[in-house]
């Protein structure tokens, strides 16, 4: 087999781009085997072989059995022997045409070996068809030797290919999930707009109230302290709930897990770990209040001393 | 069949030698031991059963039967689901009336009940099969993979009990699902609160916001609104059922091949 490979890699150096030219002749794998071995009795494509293999035949079996062998044997071991015949010239047509023929003879010769037998029978032609050990080898060898057929792909080129699909698979199947990510975010919401016009500062004259009428909407109270108006977000720091503002108590009290705070936000009891968010509150120019839920003010971080996390009055 | 034989053996005769009958059961009754292991493994429904069985695996006391009790709760979700959406409809205009519709004046409301107290049983019992597979040793080699499933499998039970629990769109319902998809702010990098979300940013611009991270993706909005109510009930009746299905297949079939239901190897 060492011999062979050199062959069979040879063969496929040939043309493997691009990978469908080899199928265009049409060149199965058999007939492939005759296009690089020219010579004569070996490579002899199958139409010839009976003649060659039947005229080896007698050589080797000589004037032994003309009559039987040479009646019988053209079409049954002209059959087989081709093949043995043909899986040795790929062999041979590395360097050596003629010792291809002289290999090529040694199968042949061992099939008719029963034939001196033969004549004594009555029916001579079955040993002939007996495939021995050796031509199965032979056409095991060939079919070996030849794969892949002449002219299609390498195993690196195969490979490479491979990478090359499944690259444009992977691609193509991240941009579909990005597609698919993309798809889960909509443009427009039907939500209230992140900011909105609370009214002239006129409107929140009365020191000490919690002005409720923007909570279920917008989710902001409206404080109005001795010197300035906050808005304070209606969420709870626990766990995001919407807390009660119990005007006889002066608390926010969170119905999930109890958590209060005082009108300013700070939180005193229950769970929750921090005061209320305070929202951007800014005069607009027409001179009413504006509040801006995108900017946010907590008291932990400092930020309540942000100059647009209360307007003064 | 000759004319002597009792008519009910003749029928009997007939309907087993008929081409109906054989294309269903391709072996004669199974009366030896070579038949009954065939009749199994021809049987897509008996073939899920090992033909041979470890004798402590059919101890009650050993498995507590859970990961079964499981898998038949979910069959039961699935069934009762299956019917409760002839009548629900995921809309903020129409859900809560139709769960009172349900319970009300549906026959056989108990459906509804079915299929919330179901669910609270299958938590209970994906947990306690989950224990003793612990206590039992069973997530070593060669079941380690196994453990990863089954690990994937509680978390889309406890999933499939969160985005079932929006639909009957009652307070309770609304400020659960407030609460519980508030943890997704603080999913890193993906959570506008989460660690490391403030490093993806183009130039000055925030990638993630309120209105582009996790928790927007899961309700379509900035709190609890319609959207998430559609999108929750599609995660809850189609997507989340579906991997589900396919990792217990994986699940019952490494059962099989790490060496059957968990016993000394």
């Amino acid at each position: 087999m060492a011999e062979q490979s050199p062959k069979s890699t040879k063969g496929l150096q040939a043309g493997w781009w691009p990978p469908s030219l080899p199928h265009k002749g049409g060149a199965a794998p058999a007939p492939a085997v005759s296009a690089p071995a020219p010579p004569a009795a070996a490579a002899a494509p199958t139409g010839q072989a009976p003649k060659s293999a039947s005229g080896q035949m007698s050589k080797s079996s000589g004037g032994q059995s003309p009559k039987a062998s040479g009646g019988q044997s053209p079409k049954s071991s002209g059959g087989q022997l081709p093949k043995a015949s043909a899986g040795q010239a790929s062999k041979a047509s590395a360097g050596a045409p003629a010792a291809a023929a002289a290999v090529a003879v040694t199968p042949a010769a061992k099939a008719s070996a029963p034939a001196p037998k033969a004549p004594a029978a009555p029916k001579p032609a079955p040993p002939a068809q007996v495939l021995t050990k050796e031509m199965r080898d032979a056409v095991g060898r060939k079919i070996v030797a030849d794969y892949p057929p002449a002219g299609s792909m390498s195993r690196r080129a195969f490979i490479s290919w491979c990478g090359v699909a499944w690259t444009t698979f992977a691609a193509a199947s991240a941009a579909g999930g990005a597609i698919c990510a993309r798809f889960m975010f909509p443009n427009v919401l039907f939500e209230p707009p992140m900011s909105f016009k609370a009214g002239p500062p006129s409107e929140f004259s009365s020191i000490g109230m919690v002005y409720e009428h923007f909570k279920a909407q917008f989710g902001v109270w409206m404080v109005r302290d001795e010197k300035s108006i906050f808005a304070l977000s209606t969420v709870c720091t626990h766990l995001g709930c919407t807390p009660n503002w119990l005007a006889a108590e002066l608390k926010f009290k969170c119905p999930c897990h109890g958590s209060g705070f005082y009108k300013t936000g700070i939180n005193f009891e229950g769970p929750a770990p921090r005061p209320l968010e305070r929202y951007r509150i800014v005069l607009a120019d027409d001179g009413q209040i504006l509040v801006d839920k995108s900017k946010k003010y907590q008291w932990e971080m400092g930020q309540w001393t942000d100059p647009e996390s209360f307007l003064v009055v | 069949m000759t004319a002597k034989a009792p008519m009910s053996q003749r029928i009997w005769d007939y309907i087993t030698g008929s081409q109906i009958w054989k294309s269903i059961f391709r072996h004669p009754f199974p009366k030896t031991r070579r038949d009954r292991t065939l009749a199994v493994l021809t049987n897509v429904f008996l073939h899920l059963h090992p033909n041979l069985m470890r004798k402590s695996a059919l101890r009650p006391k050993y498995t507590w039967c859970m990961g079964g009790i499981s898998f038949f709760l979910f069959l039961s979700l699935t069934v009762t689901g299956l019917l409760l959406m002839f009548y629900y409809r995921p809309t903020a205009e129409y859900a809560y009336v139709d769960i009172q519709y349900l319970r009300e004046d549906v026959p056989l409301g108990i459906m509804r009940e079915m299929h919330r107290w179901g669910a609270h049983a299958m938590v209970i019992t994906v947990w306690l099969h989950m224990m003793r597979v612990f206590l039992t040793g069973s997530y070593k080699p060669p079941r380690e993979f196994n453990w990863g499933v089954g690990v994937i499998l509680l978390v889309l039970t406890l999933l499939l009990s969160f985005t079932g629990y929006l639909l009957p769109w009652d307070q309770l319902a609304m400020w659960a699902i407030t609460v519980g998809s508030n943890m997704a702010r603080a999913t890193p990098l993906l959570g506008h609160e989460g660690p490391g979300a403030a490093l993806i940013k183009l130039g000055d611009i925030q990638l993630i916001h309120s209105g582009s991270d996790a928790r927007f993706g899961l309700l379509a909005g900035r709190f609890v609104g319609a959207p998430a109510l559609l999108r929750f009930y599609v995660l809850h009746c189609v997507a989340l059922p579906l991997v589900a299905g396919v990792l217990m297949a994986v699940h019952f079939w490494r059962v099989r091949k790490d060496g059957g239901i968990s016993g000394p190897l």
